[in-house]
């Protein structure tokens, strides 16, 4: 237990650290997205990694987040806070209601359905264009300011973001760590033996989806919030599809596998941006290396390669065993 | 106590249970025995709720239990092994135990994040109870590896430890000694007989005839689906209906 405090410290250290080295410019509005990213993967990978049920509408509960949230402090002049408030427990709620029937279907039926989820969500942000403007987006939504602080630039939304981000990536890791996290994974590895131990597999799949949804929601208002202006482009099916990658280039039932699955995807354009339109294609094809040769991902992928590099070095240098 | 009453299975076109049966007594050891295809499995399937039998009623200590499906039945102490083992393979060994420990605490979503103390204190409890449990069936050395890395033979006996946390008052046994060597069988026969003398009633259905006939007190033999007799086992190895029905005579 007292290895997952030093990890998580060293996460908190790194996190502080890195705007002494990005404290401006466009690199820290992109550490301002892989926090938000991290959150998102992060809920993600509880229900797809841990309980082994996959998701393709997350974009979706993203969404929702952002737009109930951007809708009630334009239109109703609500507190931001109080706003990020309702649209989490509005978005927690509708994913308990539609999680019941959803997810009693399984494997290609559940990501066939969710997907159908995803899609309706984002008709309707650009159909009911009375309140969420449509296509064109929504915009003058306030920033959010605790003790006469507005988070109004990147440094400052920087912190406000990867504070959330921290407190959800600490408070999962104590839930993996726990009964429930256990029965998640008992879900996954076989849920006929977890039944017979007296896991209620269908109720605990409900709750781990509507979490994941929670935190989905509340990091899609965060990101209203510091945008400012938010349109449907952001919250479509590639979105859904890039979060699923993440989790599975990061590590599959890994808490910091997301972050770096998240982190990785989120920088990895700009990186790329040297081969200009053949970026697409680089990007393609790293997938593919990492799902074949590192398809436990990112978190068990690079151990492994180094422990392959340290026992090629031993038996070069002629070691005995 | 467990009655099955009257227990019938079809499937389609074929009855695959028709009308069994039978008692297991308190604190026996009862094995089902037949050849392959007698319906030994599907009678377990449907005890332990995974199926939902065509008709008939299962009681448990006198309550029935029929319709109960299988996240229920832990509470109530009914509990079973699996012929192919069913290990949680991405969890250690004493993680696997804790988990059989799940129907017997109950800290919530929200408890477990926020580490609330009585979940920690529930915690504890359920990692001593298993390391016990790890214990009794002999593989507490293993406590700390992969489920995934175990031979299939401790791979069973981690089985049962697992069973055994649930704190069952009955364990249903699906074929236990399957894939065992011989020394593995001794090592199972008085892991059983260990396991019956804490109380908890066994039934088992097993292949290996010298282990039912040395630890049952109880046999019950199954055929083509129907109860083609029930006795100790001296009263089965004589009786000439079975013979016939192993000797395929029948």
């Amino acid at each position: 237990m007292n290895r997952e405090i030093v990890k998580y410290l060293l996460l908190v250290v790194v996190v502080l650290f890195i705007p002494l080295l990005v404290h401006e410019g466009y690199m820290l509005n992109v550490m301002v997205f892989v926090g938000i990213h991290a959150m998102l993967a992060l809920a993600l990978n509880l229900l797809l990694g841990y309980a082994g049920q996959i998701s393709l509408g997350q974009a979706g509960f993203f969404g929702l987040g952002a737009y109930v949230s951007g809708i009630l402090t334009t239109s109703f002049n609500l507190d931001p806070w109080i706003a990020m408030i309702i649209a989490a427990i509005f978005v927690t709620l509708l994913a308990f209601v539609i999680g019941f029937p959803i997810l009693k279907l399984k494997g290609h039926y559940l990501a066939m359905a969710t997907l159908g989820l995803g899609i309706i969500i984002y008709i309707v942000f650009n159909e009911a264009v009375d309140h969420t403007g449509g296509p064109s987006g929504l915009s003058g939504i306030p920033n959010l300011k605790i003790a006469g602080i507005v988070f109004d630039n990147d440094l400052k939304n920087y912190f406000l973001i990867w504070g959330f981000t921290l407190v959800s990536i600490g408070l999962s890791l104590n839930l993996v760590h726990s009964r429930i996290g256990r029965a998640l994974r008992s879900i996954h590895d076989s849920e006929v033996a977890a039944r017979v131990m007296g896991v209620n597999a269908r109720i605990l799949k409900v709750q781990i989806f509507a979490l994941s949804a929670c935190i989905s929601a509340v990091a899609g208002s965060l990101y209203a919030h510091t945008m400012t202006f938010i349109a449907p482009a952001s919250f479509g099916f590639n979105f859904s599809v890039e979060l699923v990658t993440m989790v599975i280039i990061g590590g599959l039932a890994s808490i910091y596998g997301s972050i770096l699955g998240a982190a990785l995807l989120t920088m990895l354009p700009e990186l790329l941006r040297t081969f200009q339109d053949y970026d697409i294609i680089v990007y393609g094809l790293l997938l593919i290396v990492m799902t074949m040769y590192m398809p436990g991902g990112l978190v068990n992928g690079i151990p492994a390669v180094f422990s392959r590099l340290k026992g090629k070095s031993k038996r070069e240098g002629g070691g005995d065993a | 106590m467990l009655e099955v009453v009257g227990i019938t299975q079809r499937f389609g076109g074929i009855t695959a249970l028709d009308d069994i049966t039978f008692t297991a007594a308190k604190g026996d050891i009862t094995g089902v025995i037949g050849p392959n295809g007698a319906g030994k499995t599907t009678l377990f399937n449907i005890v332990t709720g995974l199926y939902t039998q065509t008709s008939g009623t299962v009681i448990l200590d006198g309550a029935d239990i029929s319709r109960l499906p299988a996240e229920k039945l832990a509470s109530k102490g009914l509990v079973r092994t699996f012929q192919n083992i069913e290990l949680f393979a991405s969890m250690t060994v004493l993680e696997n135990v804790m988990l059989g420990l799940h129907s017997r605490s109950s800290s919530g979503i929200l408890a477990c994040m926020g580490k609330m103390p009585w979940h920690l204190k529930e915690e504890q409890r359920i990692r001593s109870e298993a390391l016990k449990w790890l214990d009794f069936c002999g593989i507490a050395e293993l406590a700390e590896q992969k489920a995934s890395s175990l031979s299939f033979g401790k791979g069973r006996f981690l089985e049962i430890a697992r069973a055994m946390a649930v704190g069952p008052v009955i364990m249903l046994m699906d074929e236990p000694a399957a894939g065992l060597n011989n020394r593995e069988t001794g090592e199972l026969a008085s892991l059983i007989r260990k396991i019956r003398d804490t109380g908890v009633t066994v039934i088992l259905v097993e292949h290996d005839m010298e282990l039912v006939m040395d630890i049952c007190d109880r046999i019950i033999v199954l055929n083509l689906g129907k109860k083609l007799a029930e006795g100790t086992p001296r009263e089965i190895q004589e009786n000439p209906a079975v013979i016939a029905a192993y000797l395929g005579e029948g």
